[in-house]
């Protein structure tokens, strides 16, 4: 090491030189991604280290959860209607956009509280934690895509041209709900409250939105869909996957630049409000 | 002392400081619910620019909100490589909230903190082991947390583990280590970063005296090459490592300088883990007593006298004695006792001269504990200290478990 680094630490605010800032944002990212590897290395294989069903749990929520709706549907409980494809694959494919969506927003208010006793105690780039929690939910969906591939053999869906956006469809929910997930995680890790709202709020969000059945024409629900940023991602991947018409495709490309310029905004925050956390949680 | 300063001194001359605090002062809030507030007020203020939410006082410097103070204040110092700085001071004194902002962890309010080169950290040692999974796995999470490439941590596995000296244990899961285990596996891969500036926090507090003395030595071979900063409320490790303390106390400087000098103010200010034990409980029946020792200051292999002056409001039997001396840690270092029959009325000042026979205790400055009994032993009548300090002035620098003989003779 000849060049020997130096580091300031004064009470000025860091964005009185946001060109810095940036600087060091993209610098810290290049460091965190060999940490974040180890870290998801270190979740992942204990999770499943002291669990029977192991990978099996990946599956089981968005397989359940679905079962449910098919059931409802089936005995009128629930008036789905026409979904282009099958009920099941319907809902199937609705529940794991969805908890795409909603793991995405989760992962870092949770990510930063498992790792809170390191990072009140050790300085590595804080990023490290989030890349770590978003490889876990690629992982996840990856297992969840794979059970979505049998599920198309079985019920005999061929995707269209369309498919080539599905992938863009994935990254742009994960996109959306990482933003939100980052911007409330620095005001989560400071009251309880959040993480607990965000549990009774994330289930009937889902059942406002189109996931297990098609956006209504009129009447509330429909305007409520209209208004719901979730809806165009969520109905842009299922039409992309099953060959359906694509008819959000401008608000899904606004809400796709929008969630990035939140990523930005949410990670600066982030940044900026780790000092001031871990002076509060000591 | 080891005799390393002068020769490095030439070596480093030219080099900046790796340590440069000027001023720096850091405010906590002692209520939790207002302390969150205000750091969710902080964090979004900061995300604005602005340079604090708070206002500022007359002398311009920044205004307390309710609830707030000064966890350190007006601190300043600097170190150079292959210089080791001591901090000492009492639990609360801010040296752990100074060792945070070094580390980059926490923001000052206050002053401005330049470090140069590589920051290693022991602050917590074992941070981010993982109990399920085995050792192996845990040094290169924990290594690449601190800082460690992959290629590093493979060329440095087998020393970390063997320093650590797990052995073959180290396929084996975390959760089944002991805890001197996952200390010495987490000592050893914090110090194999070959950091620039070494933070060390109460590292040694744990652990055997085997392991201890190793990773003593590997401290004293890190000192050469980096510039260390060491917490430890064991003065004699103080001693051994730093060539100057810097002694906190309500997170300001009380005094900065060579070791010697700064340590022997602090021991004999009483600043230190002893003044927060109450002097005396006695029993209901006793109505006043002290103890007052003949010298405070003696040699090692001396008597240590000490006279005892007890009035009861009524009659009670006196039937065992005990003298205890604790030293600056807060640790029961000696104990010396005696069995007797006195009964002691109510019109009759008892005096009792206490001689602890050829105290054999390394060098240090201790508190005198006397307590007695009745009932055989049972009941407790009277826990007090004695007026003042000891100073023992000793060739000695290891303890040795031993008891001294206590004399007892009843004055009249």
């Amino acid at each position: 090491m000849s060049e020997i680094m130096l580091k300031i630490y004064s009470p000025d605010p860091e964005l009185a030189r946001p060109l810095n800032v940036l600087k060091s944002m993209w610098l810290d990212l290049k460091r965190a991604r060999p940490i974040a590897w180890r870290l998801f290395v270190r979740d992942f294989s204990a999770q499943y280290r002291a669990s029977f069903l192991g990978y099996a749990w990946a599956v089981l929520p968005p397989l359940l959860n679905s079962f449910t709706f098919v059931f409802l549907n089936n005995q009128g409980l629930l008036k789905a209607g026409s979904t282009g494809s099958s009920y099941p694959f319907y809902a199937l494919t609705g529940t794991i956009l969805w908890q795409l969506f909603s793991d995405s927003l989760t992962m870092p208010l949770a990510a930063l509280q498992q790792s809170k006793s390191i990072l009140a105690r050790l300085n590595f780039p804080r990023e490290s934690v989030i890349l770590s929690g978003l490889l876990g939910v690629m992982v996840t969906l990856l297992i969840r895509l794979i059970l979505l591939g049998v599920m198309m053999m079985v019920f005999g869906i061929v995707p269209g041209a369309g498919f080539l956006l599905f992938p863009v469809a994935l990254f742009a929910l994960c996109a959306a709900g990482l933003a939100l997930g980052l911007m409330i995680a620095p005001a989560g890790m400071l009251f309880g409250d959040v993480g607990k709202l965000l549990t009774l709020i994330l289930p009937v969000w889902m059942l406002l939105t189109p996931v297990v059945y098609p956006p209504r024409i009129h009447g509330l629900a429909a305007s409520i869909a209209a208004w719901n940023p979730v809806t165009p991602l969520i109905e842009t991947a299922r039409a992309s996957l099953t060959a359906q018409p694509l008819d959000h495709l401008p608000s899904f490309a606004f809400m796709m630049v929008l969630s990035f310029l939140l990523i930005l905004g949410g990670w600066l925050g982030f940044r900026i409000g780790m000092p001031h956390l871990v002076a509060r949680l000591g | 002392m080891m005799n390393r300063t002068h020769g490095l001194d030439a070596l480093y001359q030219d080099e900046p400081p790796l340590v440069r605090v000027r001023d720096v002062g850091k405010i906590f809030c002692v209520d939790l619910k207002r302390s969150l507030l205000y750091g969710l007020g902080d964090g979004f203020g900061e995300l604005l620019a602005r340079r604090s939410a708070r206002k500022s006082a007359a002398d311009g410097s920044q205004a307390l909100r309710r609830g707030e103070f000064w966890a350190n204040r007006g601190i300043t110092f600097e170190l150079k490589r292959g210089e080791c700085l001591g901090l000492i001071g009492r639990n609360g004194a801010g040296k752990t909230t100074l060792l945070k902002m070094l580390n980059g962890l926490i923001k000052p309010d206050e002053g401005i903190i330049e470090m140069r080169g590589r920051v290693g950290a022991i602050i917590a040692l074992g941070a981010g082991f993982n109990p399920l999974l085995t050792g192996r796995e845990n040094v290169y999470v924990n290594a690449s947390l601190l800082g460690l490439s992959k290629k590093e941590i493979d060329e440095k596995f087998d020393e970390i583990v063997d320093f650590a000296e797990i052995g073959t244990f180290i396929d084996a899961p975390v959760q089944s280590y002991s805890s001197g285990m996952q200390v010495r596996l987490g000592f050893a891969i914090a110090t194999s970063t070959e950091p620039d500036v070494l933070l060390l926090d109460e590292v040694l507090a744990v652990g055997d005296h085997s392991f201890q003395s190793k990773c003593m030595a590997r401290i004293s071979s890190l000192i050469g090459r980096c510039a260390v900063i060491f917490v430890s409320h064991q003065e004699h490790l103080v001693q051994r490592l730093c060539d100057r303390v810097l002694w906190l106390s309500k997170g300001t400087v009380v005094a900065d300088g060579p070791t010697r000098e700064i340590l022997a103010r602090y021991l004999d200010s009483g600043d230190d883990r002893l003044t927060g034990i109450p002097s005396a409980s006695l029993h209901a029946n006793i109505a006043s007593a002290s103890a007052v020792m003949s010298r405070r200051e003696i040699h090692a292999g001396d008597d240590l006298e000490v006279l005892l002056e007890v009035n009861t409001s009524s009659t009670e039997s006196l039937e065992e004695i005990f003298i205890c001396l604790i030293d600056g840690t807060g640790k029961y270092v000696c104990r010396a006792t005696i069995g007797l029959q006195h009964s002691m009325t109510t019109d009759v000042t008892t005096r009792l001269d206490l001689k602890v026979r050829d105290l054999r205790l390394k060098s240090g400055t201790y508190l005198v504990q006397v307590l007695a009994f009745k009932d055989g032993g049972k009941a407790q009548l009277l826990d007090l200290h004695c007026n003042e300090r000891v100073r023992i002035s000793s060739p000695w620098i290891s303890k040795v478990e031993y008891q001294p003989r206590l004399d007892l003779k009843i004055l009249e």
